[in-house]
């Protein structure tokens, strides 16, 4: 599979490709073609295909098993499929980068169970993720500069974390812990949002502001959200994508989506 | 959080405090009183106290791969006797016509076993300056190979721990062969000088000490100010959670390689300040056992605390030294018993205790 062949409409002039440069002057910003995964025998992912418009937010729901964690696993460079391609924009084969390079490249993660780090203040956690060079040695004579500084406290207010910034993630409560992680996602200025359950554990209150929070940052970020509750996803989704035993079921609105037969059978087992 | 940072730092403070009157009032009191004065250390005690503080060394240099990384070093031992070689070897080609057979060419254990020529490996360690680079360059490569192998196939946790022994078992067992050159079971010994210094001397003996103290210091200042970069930061959050730093961007083979290498030349030059304090270098250094006691130290004294690694050394060599003239029988059945008393009820090891004393009384 060669990378996107240019339409001849476009003129030569735009042909220029640039290195490292994701490219989505044709719409998608993720594109994955016939991506197969497999486990000692088991197909998590089974020639699954999927495009990701740039801007998008995009809800991904099914049932357990149904290879949404294998999907983000295969994107971010945790686990490399047997077969099948996704291409970050128009240019930049995921396939050929480990996870450091992918996360730098701007496609960034909050897991399924909230990873912070406990022993680090929720400012310190901030500060880790912050785009910056990440190498060893810039690392070690590393200093924040004022602007950065604000960056970092206007993310801690996005957050709601503005009193805490303080106090050491691990006394945070599970949803805080929740919002701290997609703080360090901002933080990293990503053009691709993974978001992997994000209001598991969380109030009624709290489950609002994360639908807020999604919603406003659609556009400039594109917000993929894998979620079990079908309010939430909803309450922010235009599109959902429905996922079943590693393929793509069907996509569509919420409203056609649940009135899909397929979709009924396999979540009631009928 | 403040309180936490400040008793820590009161704290480190003191074992400085101790440090520096270990490093500079015994070495002192040796030359202002006479050897029947009771201000007089002997040098037995003096070279015992230098020990201590070369094994802090260790213990510090191992605190920053395990307490700070969470990298579960059973090995390190291995950096710490190749330090010590490379110092042995300087040390054997200082003898000169002074051994047995009285070969200025080549030392004792090489004409016993009839060799003609000095190997090649042991050409320049006639040289202090080439010697003390060796120091830090061999532990540090030998560290490098194998955690470049080790971090980037991702071997973590147990498996890691196991493969680490299984180094200094390895070259326990090549170190012991007559035809490695290194003088096999009996190692190296029969010191005379270092720098043209008479190595039996109390004042050469006190400089020792006083230069093991030094180099503590300094490397815990060292260490200290690393922790405190973002590099110390991102090394915690490689021991907290390792896939979340990777997925924030970094390269965490790296953090841990460097880490790593860092914390194995700490280790040699620790090894190389030990040997002519203590007179011989042999292979029992690379034992397992040597290794294992090593993160006994830094689990009692408090591992993530650079200090704590210093006092849990100090303390457990010192009731080593005590409880083995004794008991001898029982040593290892009490650092047994105190490293499982330590890891289940003091998991932050005795400085833990102290600060949570510390935070209560100031809460």
């Amino acid at each position: 599979m060669s990378p996107q062949p240019i339409p001849h409409e476009i003129p030569m002039t735009d042909h220029l490709l640039h290195e490292g440069v994701v490219d989505t002057r044709h719409g998608p910003i993720l594109y994955l073609d016939e991506v197969s995964v497999n486990f000692d025998g088991f197909r998590a992912l089974n020639h699954l295909s999927l495009v990701i418009d740039a801007g998008e937010l995009r809800c991904l729901i099914g049932p357990n098993g149904a290879g949404k964690t294998t999907l983000m696993d295969v994107i971010t460079g945790k686990t490399r499929p047997d077969s099948g391609t996704v291409f970050f924009g128009q240019t930049i084969d995921l396939l050929k980068m480990n996870e450091p390079a992918i996360a730098q490249a701007g496609i960034c993660r909050k897991f399924q169970k909230p990873s912070v780090f406990d022993a680090l203040t929720v400012f310190e956690n901030l500060a880790l993720a912050l785009k910056a060079n990440k190498g060893a040695w810039s690392t070690l004579f590393y200093r924040l500069k004022g602007e950065q500084r604000e960056r970092i406290h206007h993310i801690t207010e996005m957050i709601g974390l503005k009193t805490r910034y303080q106090h050491r993630a691990g006394i945070l409560s599970h949803g805080q812990k929740q919002w701290l992680e997609i703080g360090m996602l901002l933080m990293q200025e990503p053009k691709v949002m993974l978001v992997d359950e994000p209001i598991a554990g969380m109030t009624h209150q709290e489950i609002e502001r994360t639908a807020e929070l999604l919603v406003s940052l659609q556009g400039e970020h594109s917000i993929v959200v894998v979620e079990h509750d079908m309010d939430f996803v909803r309450s922010i989704a235009s599109k959902v994508t429905v996922l079943h035993e590693g393929a793509v079921l069907t996509e569509g609105t919420m409203n056609e989506v649940q009135n899909d037969p397929r979709v009924i059978q396999v979540y009631l087992g009928g | 959080m403040e309180i936490i940072k400040l008793s820590k730092d009161k704290t480190s403070f003191v074992v400085l405090g101790l440090l520096a009157v270990i490093t500079f009032v015994i070495p002192l009191c040796n030359v202002f009183f006479s050897a029947d004065s009771v201000f007089h250390f002997s040098a037995y005690s003096v070279s015992v106290l230098g020990k201590y503080l070369t094994f802090a060394l260790l213990g510090l240099s191992l605190d920053l791969v395990w307490g700070y990384c969470g990298i579960l070093a059973l090995g390190h031992g291995a950096f710490f006797a190749l330090g010590g070689y490379a110092m042995g070897m300087y040390l054997m080609r200082q003898i000169g016509t002074r051994g047995v057979y009285g070969n200025a060419n080549l030392p004792d254990f090489m004409v016993f076993l009839n060799w003609k020529e000095l190997p090649w490996y042991w050409l320049g360690f006639d040289h202090f300056g080439f010697a003390m680079l060796m120091v830090i360059v061999v532990p540090g490569t030998l560290a490098f190979v194998f955690g470049y192998l080790a971090f980037r196939s991702r071997v973590t946790g147990v498996y890691l721990s196991i493969i680490t022994q299984a180094l200094t078992y390895a070259l326990m067992l090549a170190f012991f062969r007559n035809e490695m050159g290194f003088g096999g079971n009996n190692g190296l010994t029969d010191f005379k000088e270092i720098l043209g210094f008479n190595l039996q001397s109390e004042n050469v003996r006190s400089m020792l000490l006083m230069l093991s103290g030094i180099t503590l210091m300094g490397t815990f200042f060292v260490c200290r100010w690393l922790v405190n970069t973002k590099l110390g930061r991102v090394v915690t959050a490689i021991r907290d959670q390792e896939s979340r730093v990777r997925f924030l961007g970094y390269r965490v083979e790296m953090f841990k390689l460097w880490v790593f290498v860092f914390a194995a030349m700490i280790a040699g030059i620790a090894g190389a300040l030990y040997v002519p304090q203590v007179g011989i270098i042999n292979p029992s250094e690379f034992s397992p056992l040597n290794s294992l006691e090593i993160v006994v130290w830094v689990a009692i004294g408090g591992r993530n605390t650079l200090y704590g690694a210093i006092i849990g050394a100090v303390l457990v060599n010192f009731s080593k030294t005590v409880l083995t003239g004794l008991m001898p029988e029982l040593w290892l059945f009490t650092l047994g018993a105190a490293f499982v008393v330590v890891t289940v009820f003091l998991p932050d090891g005795l400085v833990g205790l102290l600060r949570h004393r510390l935070e209560e009384q100031q809460a």
